[in-house]
Protein backbone atom coordinates (compact mmCIF):
# COMPACT_ATOMS: atom_id res chain seq x y z
CA UNK A 1 0.00 0.00 0.00
CA UNK A 2 1.18 3.66 -1.00
CA UNK A 3 2.01 5.79 1.61
CA UNK A 4 0.90 9.64 0.79
CA UNK A 5 2.69 12.33 2.44
CA UNK A 6 1.74 16.02 2.32
CA UNK A 7 4.37 18.70 2.85
CA UNK A 8 2.25 22.06 3.87
CA UNK A 9 2.71 25.06 5.63
CA UNK A 10 0.07 27.65 5.23
CA UNK A 11 2.30 30.45 4.64
CA UNK A 12 4.31 30.48 1.52
CA UNK A 13 8.06 30.80 1.31
CA UNK A 14 9.03 28.44 3.74
CA UNK A 15 10.34 25.61 1.68
CA UNK A 16 7.80 23.49 1.07
CA UNK A 17 8.68 22.37 -3.34
CA UNK A 18 12.46 22.78 -1.68
CA UNK A 19 11.94 19.93 0.76
CA UNK A 20 9.08 18.14 -1.43
CA UNK A 21 11.94 17.73 -4.07
CA UNK A 22 14.75 16.95 -1.34
CA UNK A 23 12.83 14.11 0.32
CA UNK A 24 11.26 12.38 -2.40
CA UNK A 25 14.49 12.32 -4.00
CA UNK A 26 15.81 10.92 -0.96
CA UNK A 27 13.45 8.26 -0.43
CA UNK A 28 14.08 6.79 -3.76
CA UNK A 29 17.36 6.84 -3.75
CA UNK A 30 16.64 4.70 -1.01
CA UNK A 31 15.17 2.31 -3.34
CA UNK A 32 11.95 2.75 -2.65
CA UNK A 33 9.32 3.80 -5.99
CA UNK A 34 8.33 7.22 -5.10
CA UNK A 35 6.13 10.06 -6.97
CA UNK A 36 6.28 13.41 -6.16
CA UNK A 37 3.08 15.44 -7.16
CA UNK A 38 2.50 19.19 -7.62
CA UNK A 39 -0.86 20.61 -6.30
CA UNK A 40 0.16 24.12 -7.22
CA UNK A 41 -2.25 24.38 -9.81
CA UNK A 42 -1.99 27.58 -12.29
CA UNK A 43 1.45 28.40 -10.19
CA UNK A 44 3.72 25.52 -10.59
CA UNK A 45 7.19 25.34 -9.90
CA UNK A 46 8.15 21.78 -8.66
CA UNK A 47 9.25 21.04 -12.25
CA UNK A 48 11.91 24.42 -12.38
CA UNK A 49 13.26 23.24 -8.85
CA UNK A 50 13.91 19.32 -10.00
CA UNK A 51 15.02 20.68 -13.32
CA UNK A 52 12.40 18.68 -15.64
CA UNK A 53 10.14 22.04 -16.53
CA UNK A 54 11.13 21.53 -20.13
CA UNK A 55 10.20 18.21 -20.29
CA UNK A 56 6.62 18.18 -19.13
CA UNK A 57 4.02 17.28 -22.08
CA UNK A 58 1.31 16.56 -19.67
CA UNK A 59 0.02 17.43 -16.72
CA UNK A 60 -1.76 16.16 -13.44
CA UNK A 61 -5.24 18.24 -14.42
CA UNK A 62 -4.76 16.28 -17.84
CA UNK A 63 -4.57 13.09 -16.18
CA UNK A 64 -7.67 13.63 -14.18
CA UNK A 65 -9.78 14.79 -17.08
CA UNK A 66 -9.03 11.70 -19.05
CA UNK A 67 -7.04 13.47 -21.89
CA UNK A 68 -3.84 11.78 -20.91
CA UNK A 69 -2.99 8.66 -18.89
CA UNK A 70 -0.42 8.75 -15.82
CA UNK A 71 2.51 6.93 -17.91
CA UNK A 72 2.43 10.00 -20.29
CA UNK A 73 2.23 12.54 -18.02
CA UNK A 74 5.02 10.90 -15.41
CA UNK A 75 8.15 12.62 -15.87
CA UNK A 76 11.14 10.11 -14.75
CA UNK A 77 14.02 11.89 -13.27
CA UNK A 78 17.37 11.96 -14.29
CA UNK A 79 19.02 11.89 -11.37
CA UNK A 80 17.27 9.55 -8.76
CA UNK A 81 16.49 6.07 -10.25
CA UNK A 82 12.64 5.32 -9.04
CA UNK A 83 11.29 8.94 -8.68
CA UNK A 84 8.75 10.45 -10.80
CA UNK A 85 7.52 13.70 -11.22
CA UNK A 86 3.63 14.57 -11.82
CA UNK A 87 3.65 18.38 -12.62
CA UNK A 88 0.67 20.95 -11.82
CA UNK A 89 -1.32 22.53 -14.51
CA UNK A 90 0.13 25.69 -15.55
CA UNK A 91 -3.46 27.03 -17.45
CA UNK A 92 -6.21 25.77 -15.86
CA UNK A 93 -8.06 26.72 -12.51
CA UNK A 94 -7.56 25.23 -9.14
CA UNK A 95 -10.74 24.06 -9.28
CA UNK A 96 -10.31 21.40 -11.97
CA UNK A 97 -9.12 19.20 -8.78
CA UNK A 98 -11.79 17.42 -7.46
CA UNK A 99 -11.72 14.81 -4.75
CA UNK A 100 -12.73 12.26 -7.20
CA UNK A 101 -10.24 13.16 -9.85
CA UNK A 102 -7.62 13.27 -6.96
CA UNK A 103 -8.62 9.99 -5.11
CA UNK A 104 -9.03 8.07 -8.66
CA UNK A 105 -5.38 9.45 -9.71
CA UNK A 106 -3.93 8.60 -6.15
CA UNK A 107 -5.55 5.31 -6.04
CA UNK A 108 -4.08 4.55 -10.01
CA UNK A 109 -0.54 5.17 -8.92
CA UNK A 110 -0.64 3.02 -6.09
CA UNK A 111 -1.73 0.32 -8.41
CA UNK A 112 0.83 1.13 -10.06
CA UNK A 113 3.42 0.00 -7.50
CA UNK A 114 4.08 3.45 -6.13
CA UNK A 115 5.40 2.77 -2.36
CA UNK A 116 5.63 6.73 -1.33
CA UNK A 117 3.31 9.37 -3.09
CA UNK A 118 4.57 13.18 -1.83
CA UNK A 119 1.95 15.91 -2.41
CA UNK A 120 3.63 19.44 -2.81
CA UNK A 121 0.83 21.49 -1.30
CA UNK A 122 0.29 24.98 -2.63
CA UNK A 123 0.38 28.23 0.02
CA UNK A 124 -2.99 29.05 1.63
CA UNK A 125 -6.37 27.13 2.85
CA UNK A 126 -7.60 26.98 -0.27
CA UNK A 127 -8.91 24.82 -2.35
CA UNK A 128 -5.52 23.26 -4.41
CA UNK A 129 -3.98 23.11 -0.66
CA UNK A 130 -7.58 21.61 1.01
CA UNK A 131 -7.10 18.60 -2.08
CA UNK A 132 -3.29 18.23 -1.18
CA UNK A 133 -3.95 17.30 2.15
CA UNK A 134 -7.24 15.59 2.12
CA UNK A 135 -6.08 11.97 1.65
CA UNK A 136 -2.99 11.70 3.40
CA UNK A 137 -1.72 9.18 5.66
CA UNK A 138 0.84 12.10 7.03
CA UNK A 139 1.97 15.19 6.96
CA UNK A 140 5.77 17.34 6.87
CA UNK A 141 4.63 20.50 7.90
CA UNK A 142 7.31 23.02 7.16
CA UNK A 143 8.14 26.02 9.38
CA UNK A 144 10.38 28.50 9.72
CA UNK A 145 11.28 29.68 13.75
CA UNK A 146 9.84 33.02 12.88
CA UNK A 147 6.07 34.26 14.11
CA UNK A 148 3.83 34.17 10.98
CA UNK A 149 4.93 30.79 9.71
CA UNK A 150 4.68 29.35 13.30
CA UNK A 151 0.99 30.45 13.87
CA UNK A 152 0.18 29.71 10.22
CA UNK A 153 1.80 26.18 10.82
CA UNK A 154 -0.65 25.78 14.18
CA UNK A 155 -3.67 26.83 12.10
CA UNK A 156 -2.88 23.96 9.48
CA UNK A 157 -2.17 21.55 12.47
CA UNK A 158 -6.09 22.10 13.39
CA UNK A 159 -7.06 21.74 9.69
CA UNK A 160 -5.39 18.20 9.04
CA UNK A 161 -7.24 17.35 12.29
CA UNK A 162 -10.32 17.95 11.33
CA UNK A 163 -10.77 18.06 7.60
CA UNK A 164 -8.78 15.52 6.18
CA UNK A 165 -10.47 11.77 5.33
CA UNK A 166 -8.53 10.05 8.06
CA UNK A 167 -10.00 12.94 10.65
CA UNK A 168 -13.59 12.66 8.83
CA UNK A 169 -13.16 8.29 9.49
CA UNK A 170 -11.96 9.24 13.27
CA UNK A 171 -8.25 8.31 12.63
CA UNK A 172 -5.14 10.67 12.79
CA UNK A 173 -3.31 12.05 10.24
CA UNK A 174 0.15 11.44 11.22
CA UNK A 175 2.54 14.56 11.58
CA UNK A 176 5.39 16.36 11.97
CA UNK A 177 7.13 19.23 12.32
CA UNK A 178 10.07 20.38 9.52
CA UNK A 179 12.05 23.67 10.65
CA UNK A 180 13.69 25.04 7.57
CA UNK A 181 16.26 28.60 7.32
CA UNK A 182 17.34 27.61 10.61
CA UNK A 183 20.15 29.79 12.09
CA UNK A 184 22.05 28.41 15.55
CA UNK A 185 23.83 31.65 15.60
CA UNK A 186 20.98 34.09 15.82
CA UNK A 187 19.01 31.40 18.13
CA UNK A 188 21.80 32.14 20.63
CA UNK A 189 21.88 35.36 20.46
CA UNK A 190 18.32 35.45 21.30
CA UNK A 191 17.13 36.74 17.73
CA UNK A 192 15.54 33.77 16.51
CA UNK A 193 12.68 31.11 18.04
CA UNK A 194 15.03 27.96 18.88
CA UNK A 195 13.79 24.50 17.71
CA UNK A 196 12.70 23.70 21.74
CA UNK A 197 10.19 26.74 21.25
CA UNK A 198 8.59 25.91 18.51
CA UNK A 199 8.24 22.05 19.35
CA UNK A 200 6.40 23.55 22.51
CA UNK A 201 4.43 25.85 21.03
CA UNK A 202 2.84 23.59 18.59
CA UNK A 203 3.40 20.36 20.22
CA UNK A 204 4.24 18.65 17.14
CA UNK A 205 6.99 15.88 17.04
CA UNK A 206 10.19 17.32 15.58
CA UNK A 207 11.26 15.20 11.96
CA UNK A 208 14.29 17.60 11.22
CA UNK A 209 16.28 20.81 11.44
CA UNK A 210 17.29 22.22 7.98
CA UNK A 211 20.57 24.94 8.33
CA UNK A 212 20.08 28.21 6.41
CA UNK A 213 22.74 27.52 3.77
CA UNK A 214 23.45 29.08 0.85
CA UNK A 215 23.69 25.85 -1.06
CA UNK A 216 19.71 25.81 -1.18
CA UNK A 217 19.63 28.91 -3.53
CA UNK A 218 22.32 27.16 -5.17
CA UNK A 219 20.63 24.06 -5.89
CA UNK A 220 17.62 25.61 -6.94
CA UNK A 221 19.58 27.90 -9.41
CA UNK A 222 21.08 24.61 -11.04
CA UNK A 223 17.33 22.92 -10.61
CA UNK A 224 19.21 19.70 -8.55
CA UNK A 225 17.50 19.21 -5.24
CA UNK A 226 19.63 20.18 -2.64
CA UNK A 227 19.42 16.65 -0.91
CA UNK A 228 22.27 15.88 -3.67
CA UNK A 229 24.72 18.08 -2.38
CA UNK A 230 26.43 16.08 0.03
CA UNK A 231 29.10 18.02 1.38
CA UNK A 232 26.16 20.72 2.24
CA UNK A 233 24.88 20.82 5.97
CA UNK A 234 21.07 21.55 4.49
CA UNK A 235 21.44 18.38 1.96
CA UNK A 236 23.04 16.50 5.25
CA UNK A 237 20.16 17.43 7.50
CA UNK A 238 17.48 16.46 4.64
CA UNK A 239 19.07 12.94 4.05
CA UNK A 240 18.87 12.66 8.37
CA UNK A 241 15.21 13.69 7.55
CA UNK A 242 14.55 10.68 5.57
CA UNK A 243 16.03 8.38 7.43
CA UNK A 244 13.77 9.43 10.28
CA UNK A 245 10.77 9.02 7.58
CA UNK A 246 11.68 5.57 7.03
CA UNK A 247 12.11 4.66 10.65
CA UNK A 248 15.34 4.64 11.51
CA UNK A 249 16.54 6.58 14.77
CA UNK A 250 18.84 9.75 13.75
CA UNK A 251 20.31 11.94 16.02
CA UNK A 252 19.73 15.85 15.46
CA UNK A 253 21.94 17.92 14.17
CA UNK A 254 23.07 21.42 12.68
CA UNK A 255 21.12 22.85 15.99
CA UNK A 256 23.89 24.69 17.82
CA UNK A 257 27.04 26.76 16.84
CA UNK A 258 29.24 24.88 15.11
CA UNK A 259 32.55 25.27 16.86
CA UNK A 260 35.72 25.83 14.63
CA UNK A 261 38.71 24.46 15.25
CA UNK A 262 41.80 26.00 14.93
CA UNK A 263 43.16 23.91 11.74
CA UNK A 264 39.23 24.96 10.16
CA UNK A 265 39.85 28.72 10.57
CA UNK A 266 43.54 28.59 9.56
CA UNK A 267 42.44 26.61 6.32
CA UNK A 268 38.99 28.83 5.61
CA UNK A 269 41.52 32.26 5.73
CA UNK A 270 43.86 30.84 3.84
CA UNK A 271 41.68 28.91 0.76
CA UNK B 1 8.06 53.83 32.75
CA UNK B 2 10.83 53.82 35.13
CA UNK B 3 14.68 53.47 34.50
CA UNK B 4 14.61 49.91 35.68
CA UNK B 5 12.15 48.73 33.59
CA UNK B 6 13.70 50.22 30.45
CA UNK B 7 17.39 47.77 31.18
CA UNK B 8 14.47 45.55 31.98
CA UNK B 9 13.00 45.61 28.64
CA UNK B 10 16.21 45.70 27.34
CA UNK B 11 17.30 42.84 28.20
CA UNK B 12 14.60 40.54 27.37
CA UNK B 13 15.38 39.28 23.67
CA UNK B 14 13.35 39.45 20.70
CA UNK B 15 12.93 36.04 20.35
CA UNK B 16 11.92 35.11 23.85
CA UNK B 17 9.17 37.98 22.90
CA UNK B 18 7.93 36.21 20.18
CA UNK B 19 7.49 33.17 22.05
CA UNK B 20 5.27 34.69 24.18
CA UNK B 21 3.22 36.27 21.93
CA UNK B 22 2.71 33.22 19.87
CA UNK B 23 1.72 31.02 23.03
CA UNK B 24 -1.37 33.36 23.85
CA UNK B 25 -2.64 33.65 19.81
CA UNK B 26 -2.24 29.94 19.19
CA UNK B 27 -3.90 28.64 22.74
CA UNK B 28 -6.10 31.43 21.76
CA UNK B 29 -7.29 30.34 17.90
CA UNK B 30 -7.18 26.54 18.89
CA UNK B 31 -10.12 27.17 21.55
CA UNK B 32 -12.03 29.20 18.68
CA UNK B 33 -11.31 26.16 16.30
CA UNK B 34 -12.85 23.68 18.75
CA UNK B 35 -16.15 25.18 18.48
CA UNK B 36 -18.41 23.82 15.95
CA UNK B 37 -19.33 26.03 12.88
CA UNK B 38 -23.00 26.39 14.21
CA UNK B 39 -22.32 28.46 16.67
CA UNK B 40 -22.57 31.72 15.39
CA UNK B 41 -25.63 30.50 13.44
CA UNK B 42 -26.95 29.59 16.73
CA UNK B 43 -26.27 32.66 18.68
CA UNK B 44 -28.25 34.53 15.73
CA UNK B 45 -31.60 32.39 16.00
CA UNK B 46 -31.54 32.55 19.59
CA UNK B 47 -31.45 36.34 19.75
CA UNK B 48 -33.86 36.69 17.22
CA UNK B 49 -36.57 34.24 19.26
CA UNK B 50 -35.30 36.44 22.53
CA UNK B 51 -36.22 39.52 20.17
CA UNK B 52 -39.65 38.83 19.91
CA UNK B 53 -39.76 38.95 23.87
CA UNK B 54 -37.60 41.40 25.23
CA UNK B 55 -35.45 43.93 24.10
CA UNK B 56 -31.60 42.93 23.65
CA UNK B 57 -28.87 43.91 21.61
CA UNK B 58 -26.44 41.43 19.87
CA UNK B 59 -24.01 41.72 22.58
CA UNK B 60 -26.19 40.70 25.49
CA UNK B 61 -26.35 37.31 24.49
CA UNK B 62 -23.55 35.35 24.82
CA UNK B 63 -23.61 31.62 23.54
CA UNK B 64 -20.37 29.34 24.80
CA UNK B 65 -19.89 25.81 24.69
CA UNK B 66 -17.52 24.43 26.85
CA UNK B 67 -15.80 20.70 26.78
CA UNK B 68 -15.70 18.76 30.34
CA UNK B 69 -14.02 15.55 29.31
CA UNK B 70 -17.02 13.32 27.50
CA UNK B 71 -19.73 15.60 28.09
CA UNK B 72 -20.13 19.41 26.29
CA UNK B 73 -21.79 22.25 28.20
CA UNK B 74 -23.33 24.90 25.80
CA UNK B 75 -24.41 28.02 28.12
CA UNK B 76 -26.68 30.58 27.22
CA UNK B 77 -26.14 33.91 28.91
CA UNK B 78 -28.37 36.61 28.29
CA UNK B 79 -28.18 40.34 29.85
CA UNK B 80 -31.52 41.95 29.91
CA UNK B 81 -32.36 45.24 29.62
CA UNK B 82 -32.79 47.57 32.86
CA UNK B 83 -36.48 47.62 34.11
CA UNK B 84 -37.37 51.30 34.26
Amino acid sequence: MAKIIVVTSGKGGVGKTTTSAAISSGIAMRGHKTVVIDFDIGLRNLDIIMNCERRVVYDFVNVINGEANLRQALIKDKRAENLYILPASQTRDKDALTVEGVERILNELAADGFEYIICDSPAGIEHGAFMAMYFADMAIVVANPEVSSVRDSDRILGILQSKSRRAENGERVEECLLLTRYNPERVAKGEMLGVQDVEEILATKLLGVIPESETVLKASNQGIPVIHDIESPAGQAYSDAVSRLLGEEVEHRFMSVEQKGLFKRLFRRSA
Amino acid sequence: MSIFDYFRSAKKDTASIAKERLQIIVAHERNQRNKPDYLPKLQQELLEVIRKYVDVDQDQVEVQLDNNGNCSVLELNITLPDRV
